[in-house]
């Protein structure tokens, strides 16, 4: 590790809760950082995803709120059809901004307000996915010192979106679910 | 790029937007700066500066500068009866409640394009109230305004709004409202006859009076807290006694310092409504 790591911003689409599943639930309790994430999905639902995934995590898992102050071990997932930022004073904003690659959450833009928000104490994670939200984002975190973590296209469902955050990224660090799932364990606090 | 040039980036940012209020009145320093940022760097390469400091420079001394900054500091993405479950809340649940007024005054506040206020114009009149009630539609950005007056829709939004006027409860068909030609949908200028357009600012104007009813979805988020605090007590001041208000599907009073001014009407919908004392 470059700096101590302040939080972890995920993002995911295309096979998103099968590899979200892979790290989640092997989040320990009391993790100590806080874990924001988007994942695409049709903006006229209500989201069942974080209630999903609280029910196999030890940590807590909830949809970010506006103006909502970031807590460690806690994990975020923007709402559908809203925009997930972070703001410099480590508080939650949601916006209703056009679409960013069709897509609303977009990858990108949580990654360039987090990125702007934590510099170098921010680790990005781009997952499968088959469009190429979220490389310009990647690009973001790594120019502003983070930490930056593709999956492996080879075993992602799906693989546009891991090659086209490499295609940008190409210091990425590419690694297996398993792998991430390990390298999360920096803020198990010891 | 480093932190530094970031701190410098931002003190320049901050810099453009106390200059835009100097100058030209218009607020922004209260706003949520992640999404200020956000959207000002896309203004930034649109005007192809290479900085704030020389996009302020233009901003100051090109007056034909302003509208279009304020195009990408002000959100205009909206569709009628967006979050459909809102307007059919207000059908079946606050209407009942405002029939038994002998007038009406509804205040849509940030108004954007006009959609929400052609949503409730519709729903008004298909209720028989229409005739008795005054919009209020308002926004700072003039050219928003002058959409909102026109009335005027690409026609690939059209589905998506006919979708929701129908999830919303409608009566007929929306195409019973606009007539279509040139690939737009041109909505009934009737629907407007009673309504105010208006520019007005949540941030630094004041009280709009005696309302029954004040719509202002999605805009609170672009706010920080003590901005949002002052647009909502601004409501408060503005409501008549048992007035109804309608926040935005992730917006909520929780934290607000005038939560205590509203009972949640429907929880779910996002509409309060302020107590009999109303303080």
């Amino acid at each position: 590790m470059r700096a101590e790591a302040k939080a972890v911003v995920i993002g995911a689409s295309a096979g998103a809760v099968e590899a979200l599943s892979a790290l989640l639930p092997k989040l320990p309790e009391r993790y100590s950082l806080p874990v924001m994430v988007v994942v695409h999905m049709p903006p006229d639902k209500d989201s069942i995803i974080a209630e999903l995934f609280q029910a196999k995590s030890k940590v807590i898992v909830k949809e970010a709120e506006d103006k909502e102050a970031v807590r460690a071990g806690t994990v975020y997932f923007a709402p559908p059809d809203y925009h997930l930022l972070v703001e410099e004073e480590k508080i939650l904003s949601l916006s209703n901004d056009e679409l960013v690659h069709f897509s609303r959450p977009s990858i990108d833009v949580l990654f360039e307000s987090a990125a702007y928000a934590y510099g170098a104490g921010l680790v990005g994670i781009v997952l499968t996915g088959a469009n190429s939200d979220g490389a310009a984002g990647l690009r973001a975190i790594s120019d502003n010192g983070g930490v930056v973590i593709v999956q492996d296209p080879d075993q992602a469902y799906s693989s546009p979106m891991p090659r086209a955050a490499i295609g940008l990224c190409p210091e990425a660090k590419i690694m297996t679910l398993e792998q991430i799932a390990d390298y999360l364990q920096i803020g198990t606090g010891v | 790029m480093d932190a530094t040039i970031n701190k410098v980036d931002d003190l320049e940012l901050k810099l453009l937007l106390e200059a835009l209020y100097q100058r030209y009145h218009y607020d922004f320093r209260g706003y949520s700066m992640a999404s200020i940022r956000r959207r000002m760097k896309l203004a930034k390469d649109a005007f192809d500066c290479a900085s704030y400091s020389m996009l302020q420079d233009r901003m100051l001394h090109d007056p034909s500068v302003l509208p279009r900054l304020l195009s990408y500091l002000t959100v205009q993405v909206s569709e009628m009866f967006r979050d459909p479950h809102y307007f059919r809340a207000i059908r079946e649940k606050v209407i009942p409640h405002l029939r038994t007024y002998p007038s009406l005054k509804v205040w849509i506040a940030g108004c954007s394009a006009g959609e929400e206020l052609y949503s409730l114009a519709i729903l008004f009149r298909e209720e028989g109230l229409e005739q008795k009630t005054m919009f209020y539609a308002t926004d700072i950005n003039q050219e928003a305004l002058d959409r909102a007056e026109a009335g005027v829709y690409a026609r690939e939004r059209i589905q998506l709004f006919s979708e929701n006027y129908q999830k919303a409860g409608g009566k007929s068909s929306l195409a019973d409202y606009y007539t279509s030609a040139y690939g737009a949908a041109t909505f009934d200028k009737t629907l407007r006859q009673r309504t105010v357009f208006s520019d007005h600012s949540l941030v630094t104007d004041a009280v709009f009076g005696e309302m029954n009813l004040i719509s202002c979805r999605n805009v609170l988020i672009y706010f920080d807290r003590t901005l949002q605090d002052r647009a909502i007590g601004l409501f408060k001041d503005s409501l008549m006694r048992k007035g109804f208000l309608g926040l935005g599907a992730k917006e909520n009073l929780r934290f607000s310092a005038h939560a205590s001014s509203f009972i949640e009407f429907s929880r779910e919908d996002r509409l309060y409504q302020k107590t009999e004392a109303g303080r």
